[in-house]
């Protein structure tokens, strides 16, 4: 019988000294990813640190999951600059990735005369941003859209380009790539402080880590990774909390586009809106607080979530929640994004990644591998890209269920596969905690939340994780 | 999809969905009445249904003339069913309904769908998670339902904490207790919402007499904890304590597993969670019947058996008429705060009936009085003091059969 020893997995080691690697990425959120490849494959040596037992431990594992079009960014903006060059080659990379596009239309309701009104102004703005695919609706050409739409709906604009992706593959699919090029992932590696003498010593829980350049992609720690390297930050991180709820895909023949309100200046608002594994997400809200760590439900907020779905599509009262959630943005003191760049010190700074970075993320990337491009290093891309594919996770596209020789179903709910947690727990970047793994295969992550699983999961996972799903064998009777 | 799929045509006349302990009787009833060609599908390498991860007794005592313990019962199932002669399948998960009998079905095969003359639907009920009871706070590893803990115990030998908090106080609740105590873990507390235990008394006094403190009138309003449970923050008689415990484990709260009916025409009816059959178990769609736990939650083993069997004689039958049912249903209606009558729709020619009795159930304590009205007509009525959980029955008169309306009324 297995001591509760074999059921975590071993502590870390510290590193060896290593090679000067040409670039350190602080911070495996969707960003970092993004970050990791776009430099492997311009040939540069990539170390990546995560604090996290896994990748997506921050702003990255809770989001809406929405690809957008920056129709109602900023004018003029960095932030619209990158989301529309992030989506335009996440649309480019997709197919060779194995990741999905769930071609939904996103349609901004008006539900008063007043936020009617406002629909000209931000078609007109995302005009102006240069999205196509708008069009103005009247309620009855909505509704011939989305027949469930409320009675009281006054008016809505079609935006066409706003799809749904799965924001967990998308990451690891660039991290994989990243990988397969050279690059290094330490996870359990938290960036403690940094020398710059020429070039960045760092000092990590693991160790200490020698690179020529430090990008940091530390989401909601961005100001404090800043500070810890010995700059004064040019920002400070203000999380913005979101909640969710995940309706059983019953929901998901109601709600057939991305359902948004009317927004205003803080918040783009609760939304409506398919995801890529053929539920429902109503959600979030947007609430200001000072703990980065934390990101807790609230019955009541939860409830009012479920309320204000059922008022926007009444079909969906009833409907039983599969999942609750909620994530911190890594909102910052003003709006736009804070991206600063200081060749002196060799460190790029990419921060207040607020509520798009999901889209945004690898538009980010060539960003910060353009503002590299002053700091003088040359590299050579590799003369050939290895192949790399995630497996896939959406409902629109084949799931490994669907094939012959899966060997047996272990989430029924999600439709798992024993080979899909194997190999998940067998890849490159296997999985460091539970979240991991659900994030990789769904896994637990369906209706009963585990109630069938959990335990064929504890016992396929012992040793594997940080946080062990079994504590230990039963105990005498 | 389309080059893995195969499908199967057969001129079977019965396919079940879930081998439980309604499911095996409905198949035993079946091949009992002579109906020949029942193909059994369960998901799960054995037979047996939620009974397989119990690890205590009683099980088997009205239908076997004996008490298993859970598991044993389970492979009694299996036994009797091979016996029988009944098609069983395991490993077969059935992942959608259509509307004429045809169910498409992943197995290490891979996909294919299968037919038969009428379906039945006997996939159990499951304790509701965390998330759709809305509960507040982090969300770490060590939160889990009795049935998750079972088969943590039963099939793998392992224990997800040591030290759990117990949410609930139904029946299961002493299955959650008891599994704890006998396998290494030692609960330290079990918390009801409401102003009393939900099983009677003395079973109430139940985790007090093992020297765990039971507290009333308690719920969960934090949950904390990084990785895994630390502690949780309860409201108890209004005053917030926290208790550092690392695990939340949540018993009772039941729910039909209906995910299959759920994205059909004929859905769910919204009291029961599970589909809504008339007195044969026979649902709108007349090619689909239902029996056991998936038609409301929560009864025990031996009750899921009974009905299972009534079910399958109720469709024997069906399947000698001939044609499948098609005329209009009796809807039967119930006031607040009734939470639910089973059946809820009756049929003027249904043939024979699995049911003599609406199973009633009570959203939460009530005192009042309850009475079955027949178009306006009020034709049973008793008064008392109503507790959820605890089923009522009222026979369904003859007369229901004939009627426009059926309401359970109270007052
Ligand atoms: C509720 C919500 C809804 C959203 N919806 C959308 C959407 O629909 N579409 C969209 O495009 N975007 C959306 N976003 C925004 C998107 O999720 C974020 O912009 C994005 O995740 C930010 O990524 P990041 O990599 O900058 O930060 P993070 O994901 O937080 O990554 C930072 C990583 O750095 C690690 N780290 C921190 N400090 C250290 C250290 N000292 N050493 C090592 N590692 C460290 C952290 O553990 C973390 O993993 C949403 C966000 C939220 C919260
Ligand atoms: C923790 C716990 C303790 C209990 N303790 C007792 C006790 O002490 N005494 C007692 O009498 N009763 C007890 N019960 C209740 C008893 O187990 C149930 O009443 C009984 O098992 C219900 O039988 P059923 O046939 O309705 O459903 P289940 O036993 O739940 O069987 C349903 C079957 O359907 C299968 N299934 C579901 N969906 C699909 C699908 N899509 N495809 C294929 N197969 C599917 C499942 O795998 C399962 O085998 C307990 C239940 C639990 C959860």
């Amino acid at each position: 019988m297995s001591s509760p020893a074999d059921m975590t997995s071993p502590a870390p080691a510290s590193l060896p000294p290593g090679p000067v690697f040409d670039v350190a990425v602080i911070g495996g959120g969707v960003v970092g990813c993004a970050v990791a490849r776009r430099f492997a494959l311009a040939g540069a040596q990539v170390v990546l640190l995560e604090k996290g037992a896994d990748i997506l431990s921050g702003a990255s594992k809770a989001n809406s999951a929405i690809l957008h079009t920056g129709f109602d960014a900023p004018p003029g903006s960095l932030e619209l600059d990158l989301v529309k060059a992030g989506r335009e080659e996440y649309l480019s990379i997709r197919d060779s990735l194995n990741l999905p596009l769930v071609h939904t239309t996103a349609l901004v309701c008006a539900w008063t005369d007043a936020e009617a009104a406002a629909l000209e102004g931000i078609a007109a703005q995302g005009q102006q941003n240069g999205i196509g695919g708008l069009a103005l609706l009247t309620a009855a050409q909505a509704r011939g859209r989305v027949p469930g739409l409320a009675g009281h709906l006054a008016a809505a604009l079609a935006v066409e380009g706003e799809h749904v992706i799965d924001p967990w593959s998308a990451p690891l699919a660039y991290l994989t790539q990243a990988v397969a090029l050279g690059a290094q992932v330490l996870t359990r590696c938290e960036l403690l402080s940094g020398q710059f003498a020429g070039d960045w010593a760092l000092l990590t829980s693991r160790g200490q880590i020698r690179a020529r350049t430090v990008i940091n992609c530390a989401g909601l720690f961005g100001d404090v990774v800043d500070q810890r390297l010995g700059c004064v930050p040019d920002f400070e991180i203000r999380p913005r909390k979101g909640q969710f709820v995940v309706l059983d895909k019953a929901a998901a023949r109601h709600v057939p586009a991305i359902l948004l309100p009317v927004p205003n200046e803080i918040t783009k608002g609760i939304v409506v809106c398919p995801t890529a594994f053929g539920n429902v997400l109503v959600g979030p809200t947007a609430e200001e607080q000072d703990d980065r760590l934390r990101a807790t439900v609230e019955t009541e907020t939860l409830r009012a979530l479920l309320d204000h779905a059922a008022r926007i599509v009444p079909d969906l009262k009833g409907i039983p929640v599969t999942a609750v959630y909620a994530g911190l943005r890594p909102a910052s003191d003003k709006k736009p994004y804070r991206v600063y760049s200081r060749p002196q010190h060799r460190l790029i700074t990419l921060g207040g990644i607020r509520s798009t970075g999901l889209s945004a993320a690898l538009g980010l990337a060539r960003h910060a591998l353009d503002l590299y491009a002053a700091f003088g290093d040359v590299h050579v891309p590799p003369a050939s890209v290895p192949a790399v594919s995630v497996p896939n996770l959406a409902e629109t596209r084949e799931r490994d269920w669907q094939r012959p020789d899966h060997g047996s179903i272990v989430c029924h709910c999600e439709l798992v596969t024993r080979r899909e947690i194997v190999a998940a727990l067998n890849s490159p970047l296997p999985p460091g905690d539970f979240g991991g793994l659900r994030r990789r295969t769904r896994a637990a992550m369906g209706r009963c939340q585990g109630f069938y699983c959990t335990a064929a999961l504890a016992e396929l996972t012992a040793g594997r994780f940080a946080t062990p799903l079994a504590v230990g064998p039963q105990g005498e009777r | 999809m389309a080059g893995s799929r195969k499908t199967e045509m057969t001129d079977r006349d019965v396919l079940i969905i879930g081998g439980g302990p309604s499911g095996v009787a409905a198949g035993l009833e079946l091949r009992r009445q002579g109906v020949t060609r029942v193909t059994l599908l369960d998901r799960e390498p054995t037979l047996g249904g939620a009974t397989r991860h119990c690890l205590h007794s009683p099980f088997g005592m009205r239908e076997f003339g004996r008490v298993y313990i859970g598991a044993a019962y389970g492979r009694r199932l299996d036994r009797e069913a091979a016996a029988a002669g009944l098609d069983v399948r395991t490993g077969h998960s059935v992942v959608s309904l259509g509307e004429e009998g045809v169910v498409t079905v992943t197995s290490a095969r891979g996909v294919e769908t299968l037919s038969a003359r009428r379906v039945l639907v006997t996939t159990g009920a499951r304790e509701m998670p965390r998330a759709a009871r809305l509960l507040p706070g982090d969300r770490p590893v060590g939160i889990l339902t009795t049935g998750a803990l079972q088969a943590f115990v039963a099939f793998h030998g392992l224990m997800p904490f040591r030290r759990p908090l117990i949410v609930g106080s139904e029946l299961v609740t002493q299955s959650a207790v008891l599994t704890c105590l006998t396998h290494g873990a030692r609960p330290v507390a079990v918390v009801e919402a409401g102003p009393q235990a939900l099983v009677r008394a003395p079973l109430g006094l139940f985790p007090g007499l093992m020297g765990i403190p039971f507290w009333r009138n308690t719920h969960i309003t934090d949950i904390r904890g990084g990785s895994r449970v630390e502690a949780v923050t309860l409201l108890r008689d209004g005053q917030p304590v926290t208790v550092a415990c690392d695990g939340v484990l949540l018993t009772g709260s039941f729910t039909p597993e209906s995910a299959l009916l759920l994205p059909t025409a004929q859905g769910v009816d919204p009291g029961t969670g599970g589909p809504a059959v008339d007195q044969s178990g026979r649902g709108r769609n007349p090619l689909y019947f239902a029996a056991g736990n998936v038609l409301r939650a929560v009864e025990t083993g031996g009750w899921a058996f009974r009905e299972g069997r009534a079910v399958g004689a109720a469709l024997a039958a069906d399947l000698r008429a001939g044609d499948p049912v098609a005329g209009p249903v009796i809807p039967v209606t119930h006031d607040d705060p009734v939470k639910l009558v089973m059946p809820s729709l009756l049929r003027r020619d249904s043939g024979m009936a699995a049911f003599r009795d609406f199973q009633v159930r009570f959203r939460h304590p009530a005192s009042g009085v309850l009475s079955l009205e027949v178009d306006g007509r009020e034709v049973w009525r008793r008064s008392g003091h109503w507790m959820p959980e605890r089923r009522v029955l009222i026979p369904i008169p003859g007369v229901a059969l004939m009627a426009e309306r059926v309401h359970v009324r109270f007052r």
